[in-house]
């Protein structure tokens, strides 16, 4: 993917009135303080108040309100040269606690996403073992699982950021991640009814896909805590999420997820595949690139207010709320400033903390309708502090594309409506 | 699975009892395990007669693969007679775990793991307490006896991948002069013929010395370590939509042919498996492993300034300028796009159900709505190149509204092959027919086409596809 918007402008466009509606859409309207004349709302009878709503069934599988038809998935078409290798971006600004829904986690496919049907689909191991197998699901299916949530941050997230700001919404910035609990078999489980060879030092995971994705991983990092999963938050995978099964791989780069996983081979090298090497290496300054930066950094971002979900409210208590996570652990601390970072302020950590997850954080505050400058800060449990993007672009220039984890900007004037913005 | 839950009852007695068995647990523990064993046999005499009298009303041929079912549980029967003898050994092998936990944090792991009884559980459990990672030794010897073993010709159908020490090339050769061939009709739609790339597909050729500027090209020639990685991955997922059509010896020529692209070999070059390791691109050197520790994070471990930490602060750059965010507008019309069209059928539906309107009953009978479907499906095998429906426009192949109909190589805005703009000339017009004979035989039927698409093997998929296209009016 090349990041840099390069070209023609899409179309002309206001933030402001895309603030606007964004507003409109989410929220109804407001009943002012002083209102003397009563609340129609109130007075008068709703239709769903008089009438009948559906009975059970009337949707087999759920779907949410349709005054939330808006929370979805978007992508930016220029980004890439077709639809079908592409990514979209997960609607941050609209949801909250950790979990992500399944119907809005992001997507990115190399050549689009595999409709599988799970009877004929197989995993097979093959390579430096003692016996080469091949499971169908039913046989996966009689393996001990366990369940984890962990995020998945694709490596260009925020990636089209690094030469400066760029695209106003946390949507587009830091939408390339979500949040899962995942229901899957150990991979070392896997690997030990195979019988791995003393000599093997590296598995390659490929996918079913018509990418036949690849990607080269230590074999520790197998051993450790890789799961190969057939469940997200309870249901069965998505099919653009990998159906029927994907490898998760807890806190190291989205693109090691390995979705539709077909075959596993076990190896002494690594395989140096196109995923690896003209993609997802982190160019430097001086020329030289970054090789198997798998760990993803503590990072976070205030995903309200944002451009997207400007403050509508006026002045008055308000709350600031966003997500943070590391690849290394935990996130025990996230500090938020209002003012472009002068002055600091310890967020309220909600909701579990679990390793390598994303975590919640909230600062509530009284807003004076002056403008803001705000900025989160995360701390992972390795003691890593999420640096400043121009801390970053010392040690990195501005051509790696991949891990992007500097702190986010949003300018937020008077009327509420905010703006991505980089400070001195 | 679910087609034998008898089986799986049985399996979890024998499980439960040899947990009581191999743990050596209190009497607490042990009695739990027999209710649960007496549970689960319960359950699978329960199972057992739901599927007998299920059975009964079955014909012959589904009475053999029941007699299959019971040997089987027979078979597994033994199992649970061979397991509750073996666990005085597992319990031997384990024992130094066992030193290694308090006994009531096993029982803990037991009880996490619901109670199943295989050793490599036991050691799971004592990972899955101590959080630590399992050394590759303690996992010898246990198994769970799942799968099957891979045939060598199904390992070989998989195992594509190639190496940068050459490991997995096939034997075969191809030349420049080839590959360029070879390129020109499969490749060059997307990425040029010179390697330049089209719109923003990935440019092969070029970009020497631009690994330092501000818009960096990254080629085989100026970035790529290998020469393995072409290889493996023009084979693996090239042709873009017609994934793994090319011949080992077509991908050795285009390879050949990149290697020229970027000024890497002369013309009569010809690489095959034999000189294949010997060729080495230039920025081999250019990469190095990840060094964040050494450098960053320790930079970025200190604890930073909470007060007073700046005097002033300035806007320096704002996304609002640069203006390349996507309309917020435009995704509320897909929406409410989306959300009209997921109604339609239901009204159509119902509509005709009531009282076809003459119009549309002349209009739908014409199209086979299953088979429109499954033209939908095999669609999937077009739309790298050919878009359709509301909206769709020239990509690598021209749009497909309204195509049956329209005159061969009749897009103005579109540069088509020689060969259909004789047939343009010639008034000659898109039907069924001839349609038909194309998407059968691409080059065939139109020779010299740019189309790189083989053509679709059966009668109903082409039927399929056109049904499918029928269905798309010009817009």
């Amino acid at each position: 993917m090349d990041m840099k918007f390069k070209g023609m402008k899409p179309s002309r466009r206001s933030f402001l009135t895309g603030a606007a509606a964004a507003g409109v859409g989410s929220v109804a309207a407001t009943v002012a303080k002083g209102q003397t004349a009563p609340d129609p709302a109130i007075t008068e009878l709703q239709d769903w108040q008089v009438y009948l709503g559906d009975g059970v069934d009337a949707a087999p599988y759920g779907m949410p309100s349709k005054h939330e038809s808006h929370v979805v998935r978007r992508t930016v078409e220029w980004l890439t040269a077709d639809n079908v290798s592409s990514i979209n971006f997960t609607p941050l600004h609209e949801l909250d606690g950790i979990i992500t829904p399944n119907g809005v986690c992001f997507e990115r496919h190399h050549g689009g996403a595999a409709e599988i049907d799970p009877a004929e689909h197989r995993l097979m191991i093959n390579g430096l073992v003692d016996k080469e197998l091949v499971f169908t699901m039913e046989d996966l299916m009689r393996f001990p699982r366990e369940n984890h949530v962990y995020f998945l941050e694709c490596a260009a997230n925020t990636g089209m950021e690094w030469a400066g700001a760029q695209l106003n919404g946390c949507q587009f910035t830091h939408g390339m991640i979500h949040n899962v609990m995942y229901t899957g078999i150990p991979l070392k489980l896997l690997l030990a009814e195979a019988g791995l060879k003393t000599n093997a030092k590296w598995i390659l995971p490929e996918g079913a896909d018509a990418s036949a994705m690849t990607r080269s991983i230590p074999i520790e990092k197998a051993l450790d805590d890789c799961l190969v999963a057939f469940k997200m938050n309870g249901e069965a995978l998505r099919t653009e999420q990998g159906y029927p099964v994907r490898l998760v791989v807890p806190g190291w780069e989205g693109n090691m997820w390995v979705k539709w996983l077909r075959r596993i081979e076990v190896g002494d090298e690594p395989w140096h595949h196109r995923e690896e090497t003209s993609k997802y290496t982190d160019l430097l300054e001086d020329g030289t690139a970054r090789r198997f930066t798998w760990e993803m950094d503590a990072k976070s971002v205030i995903t309200n207010p944002s451009p997207q979900a400007p403050l509508t409210h006026g002045p008055g208590y308000t709350v600031l709320t966003g997500v943070a996570w590391s690849g290394r652990g935990t996130i025990p601390r996230v500090d938020v400033t209002l003012d472009g970072g002068k002055n600091w302020h310890q967020a309220r950590m909600s909701g579990p903390s679990l390793n390598k997850s994303m975590h919640r954080f909230y600062f509530e505050f009284e807003w004076d309708g002056k403008p803001l400058l705000l900025q989160s800060r995360a701390h992972d449990s390795t003691g890593y502090v999420q640096p400043t993007k121009n801390q970053l672009r010392e040690w990195r220039g501005e051509n790696s594309i991949y891990h992007n984890n500097g702190i986010q900007t949003w300018y937020v004037n008077e009327k509420g409506e905010a703006e991505n913005v980089e400070i001195s | 699975m679910s087609k034998f839950p008898n089986q799986l009852a049985l399996v979890a007695v024998a499980t439960t009892s040899v947990v009581a068995l191999s743990v050596g647990l209190s009497e607490r523990a042990a009695y739990r395990a027999d209710l649960a064993a007496a549970e689960a046999q319960a359950m699978a005499e329960e199972t057992q007669a739901a599927e007998a009298s299920a059975v009964a009303e079955v014909a012959e041929a589904e009475t053999v693969v029941t007699e299959e079912v019971t040997e089987e549980v027979v078979a597994e029967a033994e199992v649970v007679e061979e397991a509750v003898e073996e666990p005085a050994e597992d319990v031997v092998a384990e024992a130094p775990v066992a030193e290694d936990a308090p006994a009531e944090e096993m029982h803990a792991g037991m009880a996490f793991e619901g109670g199943t009884s295989r050793p490599a559980l036991f050691v799971g459990a004592a990972w899955a307490e101590s959080h630590e990672s399992p050394m590759i030794g303690e996992l010898e010897g246990i198994t769970f006896d799942l799968g099957r073993e891979a045939l060598p010709e199904e390992v070989a159908a998989w195992n594509i991948d190639i190496r940068p020490d050459g490991q997995g090339l096939p034997v075969g050769s191809g030349d420049v002069w080839t590959g360029e061939e070879v390129y020109i009709e499969n490749c060059a739609m997307c990425h040029g013929d010179f390697g330049e790339a089209v719109g923003r597909w990935p440019v092969l050729a070029g970009g020497w010395d631009t690994l330092t500027h501000e818009d960096p090209v990254k080629t085989p020639g100026s970035y790529w370590p290998y020469l393995s990685t072409v290889w493996d991955y023009v084979h693996r997922a090239m042709p873009y939509g017609q994934a793994q059509s090319l011949t080992d010896d077509e991908v050795y020529a285009i390879t050949a042919y990149l290697l020229y692209l970027n000024n890497l070999v002369d013309d009569d070059f010809e690489l095959s498996n034999e000189n294949f390791t010997e060729v080495r691109l230039p920025n081999e050197d250019g990469f190095f492993m990840d060094d964040r520790e050494e450098g960053e994070i320790p930079a970025f471990s200190e604890e930073p300034c909470m007060e007073n930490c700046k005097d002033s602060v300035e806007i320096t750059m704002r996304a609002t300028i640069l203006d390349v965010t996507p309309e917020e507008e435009e995704g509320a019309e897909v929406t409410e796009a989306a959300a009209e069209t997921s109604e339609e059928p239901a009204t159509e539906e119902a509509a005709a159900e009531e009282a076809p309107a003459e119009e549309d009953a002349t209009e739908m009978a014409a199209v086979d709505p299953a088979l429109v479907e499954e033209g939908e499906g095999v669609f999937r095998k077009c739309r790298a190149c050919h878009q359709v429906g509301e909206g769709a426009v020239n990509r690598t192949g021209p749009h497909l509204n309204g195509v049956l109909g329209r005159t061969i190589g009749g897009l103005d805005d579109f540069r088509y092959s020689g060969v259909f703009e004789e047939a343009k000339a010639a008034g000659e017009v898109w039907g069924p027919e001839n349609l038909g004979a194309y998407l059968a035989d691409p080059r065939g039927a139109m020779p010299g086409t740019k189309m790189s698409f083989a053509g679709l093997r059966s009668e109903d998929e082409i039927a399929a596809m056109i049904a499918y296209l029928s269905t798309f009016e010009a817009q």
